[in-house]
């Protein structure tokens, strides 16, 4: 290595201009960096809803319909299990996105998963995306829409979980890169894309408001039905519109009326059976999703069909072949 | 003599070339693909007959729904076995949505294929003594038809 040849001395009597100057930008970038770390802190559930959740009854039968309606199951149970009543939800399934690939993690009342945990951890977990250690979580896990969710369903859905087998499976961790791996930054994703409002419904009824509760708070249609933009929040004037499947080939389909021509009785044997109008059957996530629906009272299940037909009408140009089921 | 050797050697040459030929313009998904597909068609369309009477769309016929649900047990206690041929997933070839998984998870693959079988069995038994009955039993097939399409078809 040479010695670098001799440039102009560098000064070292600083302009006092500058030296002001200097001291304003440092300034601005502490304080940049102050309100960053500011703005993208854990924003937990507020008091009001602390106090419905503490006054809520621990009610295990509501929760076990909460807990299908909002499909915890299809995440949670290990890959290539089946979901049946009672099920371990010792979580290891993978969801691959542009951001990295998700594992959902243990969920069951052991030390492993949300053992011990109080209520109103579960319910910052499940509806503000906090994890008990004050960690933001991945908007894979959609606490988005549960933030809608009422709390008594939060408080019933927690009795429901405890009643199901503990597991020790420890969780696996996210392989997310970077920038994506700095959790702090999903504070700032929150505040943009935090609470997506659905469309106004028509004709709006007890029915289509149910429904719009079951899908838009509970079920998280919107989670694939709905396009996003390039930094993962949802485009809301594409509501269930369709989408591209974020983990692999192929779209999920526009389910507004534009496009997703099914009577009620077709929709109705749907939800039930799984079956199409063609006597096709739902596959990959939608067959959960199916299975979890056949599970509710048959009056939540019109209320979904209700919703559906409710919905704005969004056409949205995709290949006719891919536009049911 | 000679003139035999050359026309036969000339036909056999001629043989070949209109076998590749042929081979070569014969499109379409191999005939185990084929067969699989028509299998699958022959449950959607007695399945059809059986779920229009559910949903009310054509009057119960207990004779009919007797049929068609027969003939549902009956195709999906086939043995399967000769149609899922190496070399014919997604993965390989164009016109099948069988992902590769089926064939690293066989057994399991039968086991769905089997609760199917069962679950058609108890539709049998069902779908031919009313319509309650009919109606009671068709989630049974949709979800053994769902558990086998959620976990090895490839999504559209």
């Amino acid at each position: 290595m040479s010695a670098r040849p001799a440039g102009p001395a560098i000064r070292l009597t600083a302009n006092p201009n500058r030296l002001v100057f200097r001291r304003i930008i440092a300034a601005v970038a502490l304080l940049g960096a102050g309100a960053g770390w500011w703005v993208t802190a854990p924003t937990y559930l507020p008091r009001a809803d602390e106090i419905t959740l503490m006054a809520a009854a621990p009610d295990a039968a509501l929760g076990e319909q909460v807990f299908w309606a909002a499909g915890c199951a299809s995440c949670h149970v290990p890959p290539d299990t089946a979901e049946t009543d009672t099920p371990i939800l010792s979580g290891g399934q993978a969801f691959a996105s542009d951001f990295g690939t998700f594992y959902a993690p243990n969920i069951t009342p052991s030390p492993e998963g949300i053992g011990g945990w109080t209520l109103m951890q579960f319910a910052n977990a499940v509806q503000a995306g906090i994890s008990p250690e004050g960690a933001h979580y991945y908007p894979a896990f959609p606490y988005t829409t549960y933030a809608k969710a009422r709390p008594e369903d939060i408080a019933a859905l927690f009795a429901f979980i405890q009643t199901l087998p503990a597991d020790a499976t420890p969780s696996r961790s996210h392989d997310v890169g970077f920038p994506f791996n700095i959790r702090r930054s999903l504070g700032g994703w929150k505040l943009l894309f935090g609470e997506p409002d659905g469309p106004e419904l028509q004709p709006l009824s007890p029915s289509t408001e149910r429904g719009a509760y079951l899908a838009e708070a509970l079920g998280h249609c919107t989670e694939c039905h709905t396009a996003r933009n390039a930094l993962g929040g949802l485009n809301t004037s594409l509501w269930m519109a369709g989408a591209p499947n974020p983990s692999g080939k192929g779209r999920t389909p526009n389910i507004t009326p534009a496009a997703l021509d099914w009577s009620q009785v077709d929709l109705m044997a749907y939800f039930t059976t799984g079956l199409t109008p063609d006597y096709d059957s739902a596959g990959g996530k939608m067959a959960s999703v199916v299975q979890n629906l056949a599970r509710l009272p048959e009056a939540d299940r019109m209320a979904l069909v209700d919703y559906l037909k409710a919905l704005p009408p969004i056409a949205n140009e995709q290949p006719a072949s891919e536009q049911v089921r | 003599m000679k003139l035999k050797r050359v026309l036969t050697m000339t036909g056999l040459a001629f043989g070949l070339v209109a076998g590749t030929a042929f081979a070569a313009g014969h499109d379409g998904p191999p005939p185990a693909v084929k067969a699989r597909l028509g299998l699958m068609a022959n449950f959607a369309y007695n399945l059809g007959v059986l779920g229009e009477m559910a949903k009310g769309n054509t009057d119960y016929n207990a004779d009919v729904a007797a049929v068609a649900a027969a003939n549902l047990a009956a195709f999906s206690a086939t043995d399967q076995s000769l149609l899922w041929t190496a070399g014919t997933d997604t993965g390989s070839i164009s016109g099948t949505r069988a992902l590769p998984k089926i064939w690293e998870a066989m057994a399991d693959f039968d086991s769905k294929s089997a609760d199917l079988a069962k679950a058609s069995m108890t539709f049998a038994s069902a779908a031919g003594t009313d319509l309650a009955g009919l109606q009671g039993a068709i989630g049974g097939v949709g979800a053994a038809c769902g558990a086998c399409h959620k976990a090895y078809r490839e999504p559209q």
